[in-house]
């Protein structure tokens, strides 16, 4: 079983991106689960959501306290990425909207012994779209960097959860930030 | 050999999957209130509505007090119902809650099950349907979001039925459940009709055969009323064996009044409801392989209590710990735990039992919490004791 954290600020769309991996692994015939922590439901407020991906039926009902991803999907809060590491597993993947070079990551990557992986999608979705839509390009990096998904079963996700032009713009965000992905080795 | 229809697997939030089996049970009247407590299973009804994929009125009323009354007059009409709601909403309704199993308006709820003010919180625990225990109406539990789906199918049949007569709620944890995207296998529409056929009310409201409802009753009558009731409820083991094999044969799926893991051969057995049995289970299978001798049960039913199950179930065993996500304040621990002390009682089975009261306003049950409870559970039976009677899990002093 993989679990995921997902980190964001409230109105980003954490909880839907989640919501879309779940959806698309389980599009894939496998097992999913997605969980979304609310607190107070306030724009900007940070927000957790949690995804759970498995060969075998998913049984656990709580919270991911030592995941095998954090995804940060905020670029202001990925500046700081030593902030939601909690619980990370050695060996595991930090995916991270980020800005500046993943050459200067190389310390987290050394200490907490994880993989890093950074896409600009505050970048991808300003040019693309004008303005800033961060949930399904970090849902890109996050397949792209994991392999847990295939970037078709995300297309078909986002299908079923968007039309009309909402969906031709996630899936042009989403094509473009699964291109640009770098990961530090 | 049950004959298994072509399932669609898909994925769902279990609010959404409330909502998709209520469209496939075709309802004839939708009444709730929009605004917090609320979740999507109405919003998405209304939708469903809008979108003519569901032939029903969709009433938004101006509180949860309207909106289940308008559900009983409703069902009276001879109307298939639905309602949902949680926490302070399912307090507000609470008069009529009893109004409505002793009319006996059959009707679905689903509750989202969410904690009581004060203070404020929005979070799952069991207080609210735990309020509305003994109002005459059938409670089922959900473990998971094809639970949840299933259990609002075969609810409808359950209440309708002509030997019972009653409502019936759906819980699901709130948020835990509700809000939680899991794998889901949907019944097609054309197999729904066959489990679960159009309402047939016997005693539907007709101008033209008038008929008094919801009357008075003195000293000298008000008793049988409400033995007939209880008489009704008591009605419900059966009807459930039929409705649940009837449900296996479309769906494939089993329920039991009580569902278990191991617990033949265990030496302890922790008892929960809801989402909290997965939980449970998921770490009592790496228990088990440790060599540990504890088991895992859950009641998919509360109301009726399934007393003669849970007495054979825990005749054999050395101790058992219940888990509450309510407490009777002042009372003498968790209804859950109340409940299973009397079945044991009165059924000659002297056991220790330990009461875990947890997870209140929503503070999460972890899988080291789990670890805990089933290694205290194994603890007790080796020990013939608890050190205590009730514990409040987690909680700082």
């Amino acid at each position: 079983m993989i679990e995921v954290r997902w980190h964001g600020r409230g109105g980003q769309g954490v909880v839907t991106g989640s919501n879309l991996l779940a959806r698309a692994a389980i599009l894939e015939g496998k097992y999913a689960q997605h969980f979304p922590e609310f607190g107070p439901e306030r724009s900007g407020a940070p927000v957790r959501s949690y995804t759970r991906i498995s060969n075998q039926p998913i049984e656990l009902h709580t919270g991911v306290y030592n995941p095998d991803i954090v995804v940060v999907i905020d670029p202001t809060m990925a500046r700081n990425p030593e902030g939601f590491v909690q619980g990370l597993k050695r060996g595991g993947s930090l995916v991270l909207n980020y800005a500046g070079d993943v050459g200067r990551l190389s310390h987290i990557a050394g200490e907490l012994d994880v993989k890093v992986h950074v896409v600009n999608a505050h970048r991808i979705s300003l040019e693309e779209v004008g303005r800033k839509i961060y949930n399904v390009p970090m849902l890109a990096a996050l397949a792209r960097a994991s392999g847990l998904v295939g970037l078709e079963a995300v297309k078909s996700a986002l299908r079923s959860r968007f039309s009309g032009e909402a969906l031709e713009i996630n899936l042009r965000l989403l094509e473009k930030a699964y291109r640009e992905v770098e990961s530090l080795a | 050999m049950a004959r298994v229809a072509q399932v669609r697997k898909t994925a769902m939030m279990g609010d959404e999957a409330v909502a998709y089996a209520v469209k496939q049970a075709d309802v004839d009247v939708v009444a709730a209130y929009p605004i917090t407590p609320q979740t999507i299973i109405v919003e998405r009804l209304s939708e469903y509505v809008a979108d003519g994929e569901l032939n029903a009125s969709f009433i938004q009323a101006e509180s949860e007090h309207s909106a289940i009354s308008i559900c009983v007059g409703a069902s009276l009409a001879g109307a298939r119902v639905f309602t949902s709601t949680a926490s302070q909403g399912l307090a507000l309704m609470h008069e009529i809650l009893h109004a409505a199993s002793s009319m006996r308006a059959p009707m679905v709820m689903a509750i989202a099950n969410r904690a009581l003010n004060s203070p404020l919180n929005i979070h799952c625990d069991h207080s609210d349907v735990m309020n509305a225990r003994d109002t005459g109406w059938i409670h089922l539990f959900a473990t998971d979001v094809q639970e949840a789906y299933d259990l609002t199918l075969m609810a409808f049949r359950l209440g309708e039925d002509r030997r019972i007569l009653l409502p019936v709620s759906v819980n699901l944890d709130g948020f835990i459940l509700s809000h939680s995207v899991e794998p889901l296998e949907v019944l097609p529409d054309h197999e729904v009709p066959e489990f679960l056929p159009p309402k047939d009310y016997p005693y539907a409201i007709d101008p033209s055969r008038p008929a008094t409802y919801g009357a008075m009753a003195l000293p000298d009558t008000y008793m049988e009323f409400r033995l007939q009731l209880h008489e009704a409820l008591q009605k419900v083991p059966s009807v459930w064996g039929e409705v649940s094999r009837s449900f296996e044969e479309v769906s494939g799926r089993r329920y039991s009044m009580v569902k278990s893991f191991a617990v033949d051969g265990s030496d302890a057995v922790v008892v929960a409801l809801g989402s909290t049995y997965g939980t449970l289970k998921h770490v009592a299978r790496r228990l088990r392989d440790e060599g540990l001798r504890v088991g895992v049960a859950s009641l998919t039913m509360y109301r009726p209590f399934p007393e003669d199950v849970l007495a054979r179930m825990l005749g054999d065993v050395k101790a058992v710990v219940v888990m509450d996500r309510a407490y009777s304040y002042g009372g003498l621990g968790g209804p859950l735990y109340t409940d299973i002390l009397s079945t044991l009682y009165r059924n000659g089975v002297e056991i220790p039992v330990l009461n875990v009261v947890y997870g209140l306003g929503g503070r999460d049950f972890t899988v080291r919490d789990a670890e805990e409870v089933l290694r205290m559970a194994a603890e007790g039976a080796e020990r013939g004791g608890f050190p205590e009677k009730v514990v409040w899990w987690g909680v700082r002093r």
